[in-house]
This record gives structure tokens, C-alpha cells and sequence, in this order.
């Protein structure tokens, strides 16, 4: 496992924020040259810390106005392969995220729709139809905060 | 809401699939010259279609294997509940996510943590001395199916 200073965290907060920061203005941020922060940066990409950028894109601007987690129960279990309902699901292209999970629920699901009508077409033509499901909850998402997460204090140890 | 023409639309599904893709591969994907791919990148950014760009961290290359998943019913006979529960939350380093809901959960948190004894000190001593908690329940991650983020564009 990889050791981390506190000018690692510093970077990868950095990046959380904007992955599109170069070497130089980090360096700069940090008083650091642009080639020791790039030995850095590479460091975290052939560790595996680094993994690539994402795009945000915004919900509302696009017309996706509704976010919905469910918590799915697979009604019979052994009879339908988790394989079988796993495929269908992630299928799906309103479904985000597909979690196997442990607890009250065996799936997390994530699902974007345009508002709520669009949402219940979704969850009646699609998800009620996978295979297996049995018990479904569903919660709107009304509001989400990303955390900077275990960077800020030290790690490891 | 912004109208997407096709072009738009070539682009964010490029740049949903692949956040790495430089101009000049994005633009040979979409078929469009990279002076169109850049004004077009530009457009979407000026009118928020594009947030930004965030880096992916895998947690697990830095020792987090423990992935919770904390869904929390709150005291609403307490006026402040949400903005004190909250607020606490924020201080406990090992909360990656603060979502809150409408429906049986009130607030979700998300806690990494180094292995199971890790995450019982953490749901111990942090989480439930959290204000107003009613109940709560974990979901422990096994494993990530699909996590694309990506929309139906």
C-alpha cells in the first residue's frame, strides 16, 4: 500500500475538485516545482490512487430532474442467479449504479429520470420486471454533498 | 434546460464513457474536427452543461476495503434535526457522501474504512454520537456492479 504525505492529499484534493489542474498551477498552490509535482502525480497513477478523470455533468441543465436510490430484495434467491438479475440491471440505461450489497437490501441501485412520471415508467416497465426482484424501496435524493473523505487527516498507520 | 443537438450529444456520451479522452481523440470519435469539438466543449461549459472534471480515486489502493453505506431515519420532532446531524457529520473524516432524501431514509452517509474493526471504531465513536438519530442501518458494499455516472443522453 502506498504511504502518503500531506502534499499528496494536497494534490489528490486538488484533483477531486478540478482533475484539470496542470502540474505547474499545483506547483505553484504548493511551492513545489511543475516536474516534482508530475513525479508526484505519476507516483499515484502507478500506484493505482489515481485512476483517471471523470466529467460532472449537471442534472438539471440536461433535464434529468429526479434521482432515485433503491433498495432492492431478490425475491428468490438460488432459483435466479445474482448473475442473471446483475446483467439486466446494469442494462439499464437510466440505472447508474448497481451495488451488491449486505444488510436489509441485496442491490443498491442508482436512477436518473426526467421527473417523477418518467421515473415510475422506468420503475414499472424495468425494474419491477428484472429478474428475481422482490422488495423495492425507493428514495428521492433530495439534496448530495461529496466529502474531500479520508484526506484530510493522516492515512494509513 | 439546454437543447443538446446531435453533436452535443456525440460528445458527452464520448466524454461519459472515456474522462481521459484528449481533444483530438473525442473530436476523431464524434467525427467532427477538433476546432469544432473545442467549441462546443466551450459552449457546454459556459452554460453549466459541463461541471468540471474530478479526479477518481481508488480508495481501495489506499487501504480503505470497507465501503458502508449508513441510511439514517432522524427525530423530526426536532426542529434543527437535518442541519445538526449534518453539520456533525461533516467533521468525521471517514464521511465521503451527505445525501439526504425524501422517503423512508432521512440522511445517507457513506464511510470508508480501513477493514471491519476500523469501521466499528468509527460507527462507535463517531457516528453514534451523531444528534437526533432515530434509527439507522448499514448496507455493506460487496461489490460495485456498474458505476458508470453516466446519463441516458
Amino acid at each position: 500500500m502506498i504511504a502518503l504525505d500531506d502534499i499528496d492529499r494536497r494534490i489528490l484534493r486538488a484533483l477531486m475538485r478540478d482533475a484539470r489542474r496542470s502540474a505547474g498551477a499545483l506547483g505553484r498552490d504548493l511551492g513545489l516545482s511543475q516536474p516534482a509535482v508530475w513525479r508526484r502525480i505519476r507516483r499515484l497513477q502507478d500506484a493505482g490512487v489515481l485512476k483517471g478523470r471523470r466529467v460532472r455533468l449537471n442534472l438539471d441543465a440536461l433535464g434529468f430532474g429526479v434521482t432515485v436510490f433503491l433498495g432492492v430484495k431478490l425475491a428468490l434467491k438460488g432459483r435466479v442467479g445474482l448473475g442473471d438479475f446483475e446483467r439486466a440491471a446494469s442494462a439499464i440505461p437510466e440505472v447508474q449504479l448497481v451495488q451488491h450489497v449486505l444488510g436489509r437490501y441485496d442491490y443498491r441501485l442508482r436512477v436518473v429520470a426526467r421527473d417523477l412520471p418518467d421515473f415510475e415508467r422506468v420503475l414499472r416497465r424495468r425494474i419491477m420486471t428484472l429478474p428475481g426482484v422482490g422488495d423495492v424501496e425507493a428514495n428521492v435524493l433530495l439534496s448530495n454533498e461529496r466529502r474531500p473523505g479520508p484526506l484530510r487527516g493522516p492515512l494509513g498507520g | 434546460m439546454f437543447a443538446l443537438d446531435d453533436t452535443d450529444r456525440r460528445l458527452l456520451r464520448q466524454l461519459q464513457a472515456e474522462g481521459d479522452a484528449g481533444l483530438a481523440d473525442l473530436a476523431a470519435r464524434c467525427g467532427v474536427t477538433v476546432a469544432t469539438a473545442s467549441r462546443r466543449l466551450a459552449r457546454l461549459e459556459s452554460a453549466g452543461v459541463i461541471e468540471g472534471y474530478e479526479a477518481v480515486i481508488d480508495w481501495r489502493a489506499l487501504g480503505f476495503a470497507v465501503e458502508v453505506s449508513l441510511r439514517v431515519n432522524l427525530d423530526k420532532t426536532q426542529p434543527r434535526a437535518f442541519d445538526d446531524f449534518i453539520t456533525a457529520a461533516r467533521d468525521i473524516p471517514e464521511v465521503m457522501d451527505i445525501q439526504t432524501f425524501l422517503g423512508r431514509v432521512d440522511v445517507r452517509l457513506t464511510v470508508l474504512a480501513r477493514d471491519m474493526r476500523h469501521y466499528q471504531e468509527i460507527y462507535r465513536d463517531r457516528i453514534l454520537g451523531l444528534p437526533h438519530i432515530n434509527d439507522i442501518e448499514a448496507l455493506v458494499l460487496v461489490s460495485d456492479v456498474k458505476n458508470s455516472e453516466s446519463l441516458p443522453l
